[in-house]
């Protein structure tokens, strides 16, 4: 009878069901609602890893205080505690922008690039402005919150970082379940500019996609993201975008730009400028060196941590070239160099020592950073390029008692050449304010991995480009007219805006395009006579604009480095005063930008809906072979629900 | 190679109010405990509905647990008891359809080769009484020893044999209800 029961057992073993991730999802984050909730009603036991806990039970604890009579006397001390430190933070002045030194200004070459025929053909219609006028008073409001947002957080202790986060939390009202120690780096919302007042944008390009990946990862476990994690140009700049190629024998990236009417507001345009770096010359590109910095720390351990990074780095190693070479350098409490630089053509050898790796310990992010430095420079030899790729949840919790310090060791290592991309995994500690500051401070990109198919696109797709720069240093400035342009605000960028002065100075960072990499920036004009103009006439300034000039919204000046070159080279090109209609590209870009305006709930988009957004993602979906922007909509709609 | 903090770590941490090591430790036991929500009640939905009660409830039931069982021990009685609760519950349901007596969704769902065996399997399930069904999902599919099995179900050992026997007495017979009704 024995048989019957081998029989029922491989029937059994074959009934497995079938693996939801959604439901699943959803189910661990009741649970984790549950546990919240749990922990308000249970007497405080938690002497350990207090730390790791979330704030939201210690300002619970503040709030029942009033109507609590079970006191609990530890939490009333760390409270009393925090609201002492919010205060300090308060007072203190914004002591953090110590300013750029300015260096001397190399000798400039400049190249003119006559877009002006070109750009004429892409908008040659007539403008057209609907009446009537709808009169809309600047709000004031947030205006606390952007002078708390100024500051930067990394200059702060770990114990008011944690405060500060819970005001945005309370500013924002984001879902109070978002519960963990992310931080996040982010400035208020670019305010509205006067031309007439500041005629003149200056800002770096950010090809980082961190943000869009971490915004889809909230959307789909069911939490608007927190605003502060929303950066829209990363969004934006998520997606490939297919602009016209440039003519590689004259600059290394193509500038196509156009004017059209802005979907969330008839009365204002949007300019859209889209940059598509030369596609690599795969054949012949000269040899990379990569040093993989790995942590392993203790809070890497998860699934969607060390080992999606493991595969990741497969997928990368396969696309390698056997001239190439790779060394790994772990960092976690001590650091250590797991393997010697060695050809990509040693596969077995690379893949065991990854295999290897395990998580423990503390994170020595520093220590390994020095390390992966060092092993860097060792291995630089004719036109190789160098690179770290540093992969971690951005944990840096030991050894790095002063973040500034870390900067400027980044700062200074970004002198020699090698380039530093940092690689984000994991929810719950993501460091992203870390992230950023390492990745902008050190000639590189920030890319945040939630999965297996995201890591294709950002390690395969992206950074086989990236790995190959094409262009550094890249600024952008917008001299606006101001006899034709009344108002106008860039969409974006906010933690990447430069001085005036800085655009013509060289020793001033900006970011870098990779091959075939596409940066998108969209400005919201408003032209002279529009309804739309929310600064009036003031009694007793003079009207100091003239009609006169040429017939231009405005001149745009981009400069960037060739790699290994120090001195930058100037593009410039006026915009037509036309408007057309907008590409396929910009209507989706355009999309994007809404998606994350309407994350921030900012208050430009007047009446401005999901539906509408939808729509006009829709309409500039096009062929969308790998799918990103059917995704993109599918997480509008979800957004949407979220509401 | 050492990969993962172990679950006593995890649960001392969840224990003191650590949200992190609460969804690690759900994280690593969910498919556990979907997997045995299935196979003692026969349908997807029904065990995705225990797994949701189950870890809705443990952040509540975790300061029941004291650490003299293994964790995964524990975790087995509890989705267990919740498992049979649900069992009682359909069970006073007039039209309780869902589960192993389904056999209409156990034949659409598969037309190829192992049809035959889940239909059999269904039927097998649906005449075992519940105490013997959980004993067979714990020692044959989740390779628990008679000892740890009585750990779980709270029973002495001998009463585990015991009910493998009797199980394997039902087999029979349906092996030969099989033969006579083919």
């Amino acid at each position: 009878m024995s048989n019957q029961m081998d029989r029922l057992e491989k029937a059994l073993k074959a009934a497995t069901p079938d693996s939801n991730p959604d439901r699943k999802a959803e189910i661990l984050a009741m649970a984790q609602k549950s546990f919240e909730a749990s922990q308000e009603t249970t007497p405080a036991t938690r002497p350990i890893h207090r730390s790791a806990q979330n704030v939201t039970g210690i300002w619970t604890g503040v709030k029942n205080m009033m109507r609590s009579i079970n006191l609990r006397p530890a939490l009333y001390t760390t409270s009393a505690l925090c609201v002492v430190g919010l205060a300090f933070i308060l007072t203190q002045p914004v002591i953090n922008n110590p300013g750029l030194p300015l260096g001397t200004l190399g000798q400039i070459a400049e190249t003119k690039h006559d877009q002006r025929a070109e750009n004429a053909a892409v908008a040659d219609q007539q403008m057209v402005f609907s009446e009537p006028a709808i009169e809309q008073g600047l709000t004031k409001s947030g205006k606390q919150r952007t002078a708390i947002a100024s500051s930067e957080m990394p200059l702060m202790a770990p114990a008011a970082i944690l405060v500060q986060k819970r005001i945005y939390a309370e500013q924002d009202d984001f879902d109070a379940s978002v519960k963990s120690q992310e931080t996040f780096s982010n400035k208020a919302p670019n305010p509205l500019k006067i031309v007439g007042d500041e005629p003149v944008s200056t800002f770096s390009i950010d090809v980082d996609t961190a943000a869009y990946s971490y915004v889809r990862n909230s959307i789909e476990s069911g939490v608007l993201p927190p605003v502060k994690s929303v950066r829209i140009e990363e969004m934006i700049n998520y997606f490939p975008y297919d602009y016209p190629a440039p003519d590689a024998a004259k600059a290394p990236f193509s500038t196509s730009l156009s004017v059209f009417q802005t979907p969330w507001n008839p009365d204002t345009k949007l300019l859209h400028i889209g940059i598509q770096g030369v596609k690599a010359d795969v054949e012949n590109r000269p040899p990379l060196n990569l040093v993989f910095l790995i942590d392993t720390s203790g809070s890497m351990h998860n699934a969607d941590k060390l080992p999606l990074l493991k595969q990741s780095f497969r997928l990368l190693l396969n696309t390698l070239r056997p001239t190439d070479k790779i060394a790994i350098v772990t960092y976690a409490g001590s650091a250590g160099t797991v393997l010697k630089p060695t050809a990509a053509s040693h596969k077995a050898e690379i893949l065991e020592s990854l295999e290897r790796l395990e998580a423990g310990g503390s994170t020595a992010g520093q220590a390994g950073l020095r390390q992966a430095y060092a092993l860097a420079e060792t291995m630089q030899a004719g036109n190789s390029i160098g690179r770290i790729l540093l992969a971690t949840d951005g944990d840096f919790n030991v050894g790095i008692s002063d973040p500034d310090e870390l900067k400027r060791f980044i700062e200074e290592k970004r002198d020699t050449g090698i380039y530093l991309s940092v690689f984000g995994f994991g929810n719950g500690n993501y460091r992203d304010d870390m992230m950023q500051s390492l990745a902008q401070n050190g000639n590189g990109v920030a890319a945040y991995i939630d999965t297996l198919s995201e890591a294709q696109k950002v390690m395969v797709d992206q950074v086989s480009g990236a790995l190959f720069p094409i262009a550094n240093d890249v600024k952008i400035q917008m001299e606006f007219n101001p006899a034709l342009v009344a108002e106008y605000r860039l969409i974006g960028y906010e933690t990447r805006a430069l001085n005036r002065e800085d655009f013509n100075n060289d020793a001033v960072d900006a970011g870098e395009i990779g091959a075939g990499h596409t940066v998108t920036a969209i400005y919201e004009i408003t032209p002279v006579g529009s309804p739309a103009i929310k600064n009036k006439a003031l009694r007793y300034q003079p009207e100091t604009v003239s009609n006169q000039g040429p017939d231009e919204y405005g001149f745009l000046k981009l400069r960037y480095k060739v790699p290994g070159n120090a001195k930058s080279t100037l593009i410039a090109t006026a915009i037509p005063a036309a408007s057309g209609k907008p590409s396929q590209e910009a209507k989706f870009a355009a999309a994007i930008a809404g998606f994350g305006q309407l994350l921030t709930k900012s208050k430009y988009l007047s009446n401005w809906s999901w539906e509408q957004n939808i729509a006009l993602a829709n309409a500039g979906k096009g062929d969308d072979p790998y799918g990103y922007r059917a995704e993109a909509v599918q997480l509008m709609r979800l957004a949407k629900s979220l509401e | 190679m050492r990969m993962e903090t172990s679950d006593k770590i995890l649960v001392d941490r969840a224990q003191a109010g650590d949200a992190v090591a609460f969804g690690q430790l759900l994280e690593r036991h969910y498919d556990m405990i979907l997997r045995l929500g299935y196979r003692m009640l026969g349908s997807q939905s029904l065990a995705e509905d225990l797994a949701q009660e189950v870890c809705c409830a443990l952040p509540r039931k975790l300061g029941s647990f004291r650490g003299d069982a293994k964790f995964t021990t524990w975790l087995y009685r509890v989705t267990m008891n919740a498992a049979k609760d649900l069992l009682r519950k359909q069970k006073t349901r007039q039209n309780a359809q869902q589960g192993w007596g389904d056999m209409f969704a156990m034949q659409q769902q598969d037309a190829n080769e192992n049809a035959r065996d889940r239909i059999w399997l269904a039927q097998a399930m649906k005449t075992l009484p519940v105490d013997l069904r959980e004993v067979l999902v714990l020692t044959l599919t989740e390779d628990l020893s008679h000892a740890e099995a009585s750990e779980v179900l709270g029973v002495p050992a001998g009463t585990i044999s015991w009910r493998i026997s009797e199980a394997k007495k039902h087999l029979r017979a349906l092996a030969q209800s099989e033969e006579t009704y083919p």
